[in-house]
């Protein structure tokens, strides 16, 4: 079947199969390998991406449910002329090691301070808690958000 | 497989009604991952995000008309005054992503022992409506519940909407797991003491078959909390032993009598 959606601003159309996420739409249908696929059951966060301006595991949407919605992904996150400032503060605290695990805490957090742009460390770990990272033990994650906070 | 995407009710019901086993998926957080690890391969999905009149909620004289699409997102934001054992359970579901998505329609048509929008709903004595070919049914959420994954929901009808006489009691959620976010519950229990009505109302999830209701007079409280043990049927599985389930709901049920006390 055919769905038509905004990605990152751009319209797109993809012909999927009627059974199949958002994921996998965005990154085997329409080239947009930012999204990661650890365990496509809603539980690492790692393809986290904002549908209607919503923050979302796209492994847990149907493709065919965001026929005629808005996805913003990792890939869509920063503006033209540089990072987003919560990426720019992953590299500057030291937040990523092997980096699977960035591009959905990246979006979970922009989301975050997109609502609330002073968190506390409670506010934090809440909106946090559904992005998995089996290496960096978090608190270069949290560091890294909280100097996004600090910069905006 | 196919993907059906009605605009309105009408149109949601009539595609229900002619199209044999055609699955709803609303938020899909359940549905997804039995798709995704094709544990299911449903001929016909039926996709209900598009239907409005399921979304949101609404005040009619008196009561609360819970829309089957209302997420956890907008329990808690919303929901944190009038039905406030309901916006703390919503609170503990999952994370954040799961939350936005995750529907009280989607917890009741999965109907798990360990749902945690059902304690909530049953202390307040929620009422489910359903419609079908035959027209609309009302039927209180503890008869919706008929068993661990089954509800009474026929095979050519939608759950609408769950409807709540806002008690205006104390209450509280409470729930037991390895942490807080992302459990699914080794124990819940929802507690109200309602002193218009003279009694304690407490419902326990993941500690029987369904979540049930327990209700006593309010001068029982002493005993309360054992006889909420006693009421549950636990199992011991790999969250967790039976016998520790009762343990954990004679804890929280005297932690909650406290917390709805003052
Ligand atoms: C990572 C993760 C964590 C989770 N954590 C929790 C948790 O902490 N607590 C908890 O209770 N649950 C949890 N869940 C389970 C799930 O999120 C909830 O059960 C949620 O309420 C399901 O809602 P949904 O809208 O996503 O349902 P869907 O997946 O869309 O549907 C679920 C079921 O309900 C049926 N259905 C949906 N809407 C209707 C309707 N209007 N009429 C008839 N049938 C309908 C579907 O056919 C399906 O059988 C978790 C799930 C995941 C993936
Ligand atoms: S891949 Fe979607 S949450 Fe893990
Ligand atoms: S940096 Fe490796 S999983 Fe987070």
């Amino acid at each position: 079947m055919r769905i038509e959606l905004t990605v990152n601003g751009e319209r797109h159309e993809a012909d999927v199969w009627a059974g199949e996420s958002l994921l996998f739409a965005l990154r085997e249908r329409l080239g947009l390998p930012g999204s990661k696929n650890a365990c496509e059951q809603g539980e690492c966060g790692s393809c986290s991406v904002l549908l209607d301006g919503t923050l979302v595991c796209a492994c847990l949407v149907l493709a065919a449910q965001a026929d005629g919605h808005e996805v913003v992904t990792v890939e869509g996150l920063a503006p033209e002329d540089g990072p987003h400032p919560v990426q720019e503060a992953f590299v500057q605290a030291g937040a990523v090691q092997c980096g699977f695990c960035t591009p959905g805490l990246v979006v979970a957090a922009a989301d975050l301070l997109a609502r609330t742009p002073d968190p506390t460390d409670d506010e934090l770990r809440e909106a946090l808690s559904g992005n998995l990272c089996r290496c960096t033990g978090y608190a270069k994650i949290f560091d890294a958000v909280r100097l996004a906070a600090g910069a905006s | 497989m196919d993907v059906l995407t009605p605009r309105t009710l009408d149109e949601a019901l009539r595609l229900r009604a002619e199209t044999a086993d055609a699955w709803p998926i609303q938020g899909g957080t359940d549905v997804m991952v039995e798709l995704n690890f094709d544990r299911a391969r449903p001929r016909v999905v039926l996709n209900l995000n598009e239907v409005a009149e399921l979304r949101g909620f609404a005040r009619e004289n008196g009561t609360l008309r819970l829309g089957a699409g209302l997420t956890y997102t907008e329990c808690r934001r919303e929901l944190g005054e009038t039905l406030p054992a309901l916006a703390e359970a919503a609170r503990t579901v999952g994370s954040p992503q799961i939350q936005n998505r995750g529907t009280i329609g989607g917890n009741l048509g999965t109907a798990s022992p360990a749902g945690d929008a059902l304690p909530p709903l049953l202390v307040e004595e929620a009422e489910v409506e359903l419609a079908g070919p035959a027209g609309r049914r009302t039927l209180p959420l503890e008869e919706f519940l008929v068993g661990p994954k089954q509800n009474a929901l026929a095979e050519d009808e939608l759950i609408v909407a769950v409807h709540v006489r806002p008690s205006g009691a104390r209450q509280t959620f409470m729930k037991v797991g390895p942490r807080n976010a992302m459990v699914i519950a080794v124990a819940s229990l929802a507690l109200a003491v309602d002193r218009e009505r003279g009694e304690i109302r407490a419902a326990y999830g993941s500690a029987g078959p369904v979540p049930r209701l327990v209700r006593a007079p309010l001068d029982e409280a002493d005993g309360f909390p054992d006889r909420v043990a006693e009421a549950a049927s636990p199992i011991d599985d790999v969250r967790g032993t039976a016998a520790y389930r009762r343990h954990a709901l004679r804890v929280l049920t005297a932690r909650a009598l406290e917390r709805c006390a003052a």
